[in-house]
């Protein structure tokens, strides 16, 4: 019984999550134009999402602002990181105060913060000034990613490398960074999904004729949003759905998971 | 080698000191500047004007009640799967990150189709006979938005917390005599309580600040201070006015973040 109502429970959540994707992917086969109303089951906004520039246009922006900003936050976040496992305490608060900083304040504030800051520097406003924007909220993700890793590490493994003649930065790659590894990856994937869903600071540091996801979805709500554009988030979806099903749950890569797991405890 | 590894910090401290602290340091020059950019109060002193104090109420009473209600639906599911089989938290973050993937105006507009009048959930519920939901373009909505899409920053920080705690500790207390709701009162629920002040954190300054949801949900009829400011940027360009009410809004927020160093001692404990 009890054990009943808990996965009830469970799915109860799960489908207050899923309910607005179950919607939108239902409205991508939707014939009729309006969201409002079912027309029948079509697939031809799959066929004719792939000839709408506008939308491939934002398509790519996004992609491509994802990819850049996850790795150049990838790798000055993993390289903070690292410094500051090593720091004194007092170097180490500035930047572990300065990191909680666009963690903890609000989109709106840090988005604002960056346009005035672009603007004082007479910035045009476009792909750049997005991109150091993601950056910027991007690389605290990395450091809170990589950082636990870095204290699960053994000192004197990377010590006896040296002591055995390695020199630091062979011995960095060869002992340390295989086992930092996992938290770098999760803070890239991190810091790509973030900059694919962020909306509000994209909104604040873009100029008028740059287009995200996000910000074109924004300007077509009052009109009406085109139902390619519910094609192309459900391609999506279903894109890193299958991604992360094969990653986790190929036979090879699952025992590889569990090996590790066995080697922590 | 202890210089070398003080090189690998270099980037991060201009890059912090040029895109965090400065732009800071810049709404903190706007908001007490005027237009001549003499030294003025006005701007932060403009959220005492009767529209901006209600739109500032109505958002602290919607972010209070929409953080109180994610954190009844989380802790019971966090503790749940906590217990579960499922131990592989790469699983668990799985299935609350993946929502992500799909745009989140998207999402939220999805809220639209299924509040509606004649929306799915209303068909639903007139096909079991009972009472329409009539709450699109309500402040109930916007709640319900907030609550949509913050409840995975809640559920994760206490999920995370809750794993670690050592089964040792609660078996101890077991052997020792304490019952079920003893146990949780006395050693399950304190352990949890960094967790817990983290996902408190992650939903109220979001949900305090917003301005997307109020926007799609409500109908436009119900400003919230996220939605005041925006609209001082993009529409009115008083970026004075603008900037005063952040620094306002930045007080609250700076509340919040005190709570959370003072019980959060372990920092990014939310991934």
């Amino acid at each position: 019984m009890r054990s009943v109502c808990k996965k009830l429970y469970i799915a109860f959540i799960l489908l207050l999550l899923y309910a607005p994707i179950i919607t939108l992917v239902v409205l991508s086969f939707n014939a009729s134009k309006t969201r409002a109303k079912w027309g029948g089951f079509t697939m031809k906004w799959y066929g004719s999402l792939f000839k709408n520039e506008q939308i491939m246009g934002a398509l790519y922006t996004t992609l491509l602002l994802a990819i850049l900003s996850a790795l150049i936050a990838t790798l000055i976040g993993t390289a903070a990181a690292i410094a500051m496992n090593g720091m004194q305490a007092k170097a180490r608060m500035y930047f572990t105060a300065v990191t909680n900083i666009p963690m903890l304040n609000a989109d709106i504030v840090t988005g604002i913060s960056l346009m005035l800051l672009f603007l004082a520097f007479d910035a045009v406003f476009g792909f750049k000034t997005v991109l150091l924007a993601h950056i910027t909220f991007n690389i605290p993700y990395v450091i809170l990613s990589v950082l636990p890793k870095l204290k699960q590490t053994n000192r004197s493994v990377y010590e006896a490398a040296l002591d055995l003649g390695a020199t630091p930065v062979y011995a960095f790659f060869k002992v340390v960074f295989p086992d930092i590894l996992p938290g770098v990856l999760s803070g890239f994937f991190l810091s790509f999904t973030m900059s694919l869903d962020d909306f509000i600071i994209t909104h604040f540091s873009k100029g008028p004729g740059l287009d995200t996801l996000s910000t074109k979805i924004y300007t077509e709500v009052k009109k009406g949003i085109k139902p390619e554009m519910y094609a192309l988030s459900t391609l999506m979806f279903m894109t890193v759905l299958v991604l992360i099903v094969l990653v986790n749950y190929i036979p090879d890569a699952g025992s590889k998971l569990q090996k590790e797991k066995a080697l922590k405890e | 080698m202890k210089n070398k590894k003080h090189l690998l910090s270099f980037p991060y401290l201009f890059w912090s000191a040029g895109f965090i602290l400065i732009p800071l340091c810049m709404i903190f020059f706007y908001g007490f500047t005027d237009k001549q950019l003499h030294f003025t109060f006005e701007n932060v002193a403009s959220v005492a004007e009767p529209e901006n104090v209600k739109a500032l109420l109505i958002s602290i009473l919607l972010a209070l009640i929409s953080t109180a209600i994610c954190v009844l639906l989380a802790y019971p599911l966090a503790l749940i799967l906590s217990r579960s089989a499922i131990k592989n938290s790469g699983f668990m973050i799985f299935v609350f990150i993946l929502p992500m993937w799909m745009n989140f105006l998207l999402r939220t507009l999805a809220w639209q189709t299924l509040l509606e009048k004649n929306g799915v959930i209303n068909m639903i519920l007139s096909f079991l006979h009972l009472p329409n939901l009539n709450i699109i373009n309500t402040p109930y909505a916007i709640i319900l938005g907030m609550v949509y899409n913050f409840l995975p920053f809640m559920i994760l920080p206490i999920y995370n917390a809750l794993v670690k705690i050592d089964p040792n500790v609660i078996n101890a207390a077991r052997d020792l005599g304490a019952n079920g709701l003893q146990t949780f009162l006395y050693v399950i629920f304190p352990l949890s309580i960094p967790g817990l002040i983290s996902g408190i954190t992650m939903v109220s300054v979001p949900a305090l600040t917003t301005f997307v949801i109020s926007d799609m949900l409500g109908g436009g009829k119900i400003l919230l201070i996220g939605n005041v400011i925006e609209q001082e940027f993009k529409q009115a360009n008083n970026w004075h006015v603008g900037s005063g009410l952040s620094i306002v809004l930045m007080l609250f927020i700076l509340l919040a973040m005190g709570l959370t160093a003072k019980y959060d001692k372990e920092g990014g404990s939310y991934f």
